[in-house]
């Protein structure tokens, strides 16, 4: 589903450049559920950001179910991460004047979909998450981890081939997190394909495979014994 | 881009953004409301202004004799200079081309009574072109005609005030009145705009008057009225050479101040329309102020909204919004609110010039009103410079990345 080959990654920071990336390689099969681990400055962030199509790469090459991924003008980038990309953010990133079903609704509509199918969808995506009851309400009415499961909701809705999870669990306490886990483990074992960055080791436990990247590189890649955030909710 | 679906969108977002929807409206109307009013305002001063000086004819010279004061071709100084008939038939006869009329005028003051009803009334001995000179309307029967002035009737014509004070609610025409000891018959009833001094005067043929006082050929001032083709250049060279017709007739001093003065209305009606014109630039100025206001008040207004929409951007660009379905959307909102808010203001501004009318006489502003075409101008301006103030944030917003966008907090 991912290839990357040797993929470089640098800033410039005033006069000196900082090379974040340097040379990593992997590939992610369908159905996977990764977890990207390291410590803050390992580079994880902007891994994630390239893969989402947030950023650009300076070397290397990023294959995504086999489209290649180079050279995007802003448009193409749009349209690309609208029908391969679903993402979830740390802090949410709900709009907070649309209500929860709205905010569901919003990748579709950039898709092009119906309106009356467009909330469809939508509710049904809600009522995946468990928040059906809750749509007519703003993000401001909300918990903290409900607002987390519209996210994902709404990530789903676009029917994505990789959904993108940067600290899905950072603003959560340990309780909504593993809440929050159990459903991601659910959406991966209906067959989707997720990324997970994480620095918390108990959350990346609860993944498929971890890659732990320090500095730049990736110092190991290896397939875990998944365990299921159900026990603990 | 102009889907129901992305109108659908861009009403639920200002609907859930009341305060910004308020901000930009209220602003653009606000501009238009007080541009609408001050060009009104100031049409209606013009107006006032107009009604003020457009009462007499502007195409008028008033002859004056006066006394010389430099000798002359063997005539001493202090001579008192006269204007007679044949002056009025030299002037007809040499300027026939420039002349549209000539009359002249012999003011004398003098009781006027009918029946037991007496007032001082000023009469005036005029010819029968004065009725042009003093835009006289005539309310019933006739004015002076050019029989009157060769038979030298005993008509009168006499002015709407005078036949209020005199007859009451009688009917004047035909009636005999006693003006100074001499019978007239009261042949017409006129109305002026000038005011109440206009209305309280009395016409009566010159040549009357002159048989009056001694059969004298005398006359006091003579007003010509000249083609109003000529032009304001024309009018003034009229003047010079007619001024040096006289003099050497009367054989008066090129040099000499005095002796006959020229008062011509065209050199004030030009003062006037300077005036005038001064104020329309004093309008013109307030009303491109009050729009540049307006614009840079809207200008401000878009820029904090796109900044502060600055991560909301990002979300929709992360989910897929592209750059074009950003800008269109920021711009359709903006041309949107901008558009109704615009006519909203226009709309309210025009209803009150509307109401106005006469209201404020006292302030000297009559009927103000404003072109419909440069109150629509305005608007599409200000509406024009609201999308392009919008523009430029909303493309440089389009053009973040989203992850920076997302980051701002």
């Amino acid at each position: 589903m991912i290839e990357i080959k040797d993929l470089h990654k640098s800033y410039k920071m005033g006069s000196n450049s900082l090379h974040v990336l340097k040379g990593l390689n992997f590939n992610i099969e369908e159905g996977e559920l990764v977890a990207i681990m390291g410590s803050s400055g390992s580079g994880k962030s902007t891994l994630l950001n390239i893969l989402g199509m947030l950023d650009e790469l300076d070397e290397g090459s990023y294959t995504l179910d086999g489209v290649p991924i180079k050279n995007l003008n802003e448009t193409k980038a749009a349209q690309y991460r609208n029908k391969f990309l679903g993402f979830i953010f740390q802090s949410f990133n709900l709009i907070n004047y649309k209500t929860a079903v709205e905010n569901v609704a919003l990748p579709l509509y950039y898709q092009g979909v119906g309106r009356k199918e467009r909330q469809e969808k939508a509710l049904k995506y809600l009522e995946q998450v468990g928040l059906k009851e809750w749509a007519g309400h703003l993000p401001s009415e909300l918990s903290g981890g409900q607002k987390q499961r519209v996210a994902i909701a709404r990530a789903l809705a676009a029917e994505p081939k990789v959904l993108m999870a940067d600290e899905p669990t950072g603003a959560l306490d340990s309780k909504t997190s593993y809440e929050v886990m159990d459903l991601i483990q659910k959406i991966n074992d209906d067959g989707n394909t997720i990324l997970v960055v994480t620095h918390e080791p108990d959350i990346a436990d609860m993944c498929k495979r971890i890659v732990h990247l320090k500095d730049g590189v990736i110092v190991e890649d290896k397939k875990v014994d998944q365990v299921r955030a159900s026990q603990y909710v | 881009m102009f889907s129901r679906d992305t109108w659908h969108e861009i009403f639920e977002t200002i609907q859930k953004n009341k305060l910004r929807t308020f901000l930009s409206g209220f602003t653009v109307a606000l501009g238009i409301l007080i541009f609408v009013s001050l060009v009104g305002l100031t049409n209606g001063l013009q107006n006032t202004f107009n009604e003020f000086f457009s009462n007499n004819s502007n195409n008028m010279l008033y002859l004056f004799p006066g006394r010389t004061s430099v000798p002359y071709k063997g005539y001493k100084s202090g001579r008192q200079i006269e204007f007679d008939v044949s002056d009025i038939k030299d002037i007809e006869k040499n300027f026939s081309l420039m002349t549209e009329y000539i009359t002249p005028r012999i003011d004398r003051g003098g009781v006027v009574k009918y029946k037991s009803e007496f007032n001082n009334y000023n009469i005036r001995g005029v010819s029968e072109s004065f009725q042009f000179a003093a835009n006289t309307l005539i309310m019933k029967g006739r004015y002076l005609n050019k029989e009157d002035i060769r038979q030298k009737t005993k008509f009168a014509v006499i002015g709407r005030l005078v036949e209020q004070d005199l007859f009451g609610s009688e009917n004047a025409i035909g009636a005999y009145i006693d003006i100074a000891g001499s019978v007239f018959k009261v042949v017409g009833v006129f109305q002026d705009e000038g005011g109440d001094d206009e209305e309280r005067q009395i016409y009566i043929p010159y040549t009357t008057r002159q048989l009056i006082e001694k059969n004298t050929d005398k006359v006091d001032i003579l007003i010509i009225g000249f083609k109003p083709e000529i032009g304001y250049v024309g009018a003034m060279a009229f003047e010079s050479s007619l001024n040096k017709f006289l003099r050497d007739k009367k054989y008066i001093s090129p040099a000499d101040q005095n002796g006959i003065y020229i008062r011509n209305v065209a050199d004030q009606f030009k003062q006037n329309q300077q005036f005038a014109s001064v104020l329309a630039y004093i309008a013109g100025f307030i009303a491109f102020g009050t729009i540049l206001a307006g614009i840079i008040g809207i200008s401000n207004i878009m820029v904090f909204v796109v900044k502060e929409r600055t991560k909301e951007l990002g979300i929709r660009k992360a989910l897929g919004a592209t750059p074009r379905a950003v800008i269109s959307s920021i711009l359709l909102e903006s041309v949107f609110i901008t558009t109704i808010s615009g006519v909203i203001g226009m709309v309210i501004g025009i209803a009150i010039l509307s109401s106005l009318g006469e209201k404020l006489k006292d302030f000297f502003i009559t009927d103000p009103y404003i072109n419909i075409g440069l109150a629509f101008f305005a608007t599409f301006i200000l509406i024009l410079f609201g999308a392009i103030a919008g523009y430029i944030p909303a493309k440089r917003a389009s053009k973040i990345k989203p992850i920076v966008a997302l980051r701002d907090e």
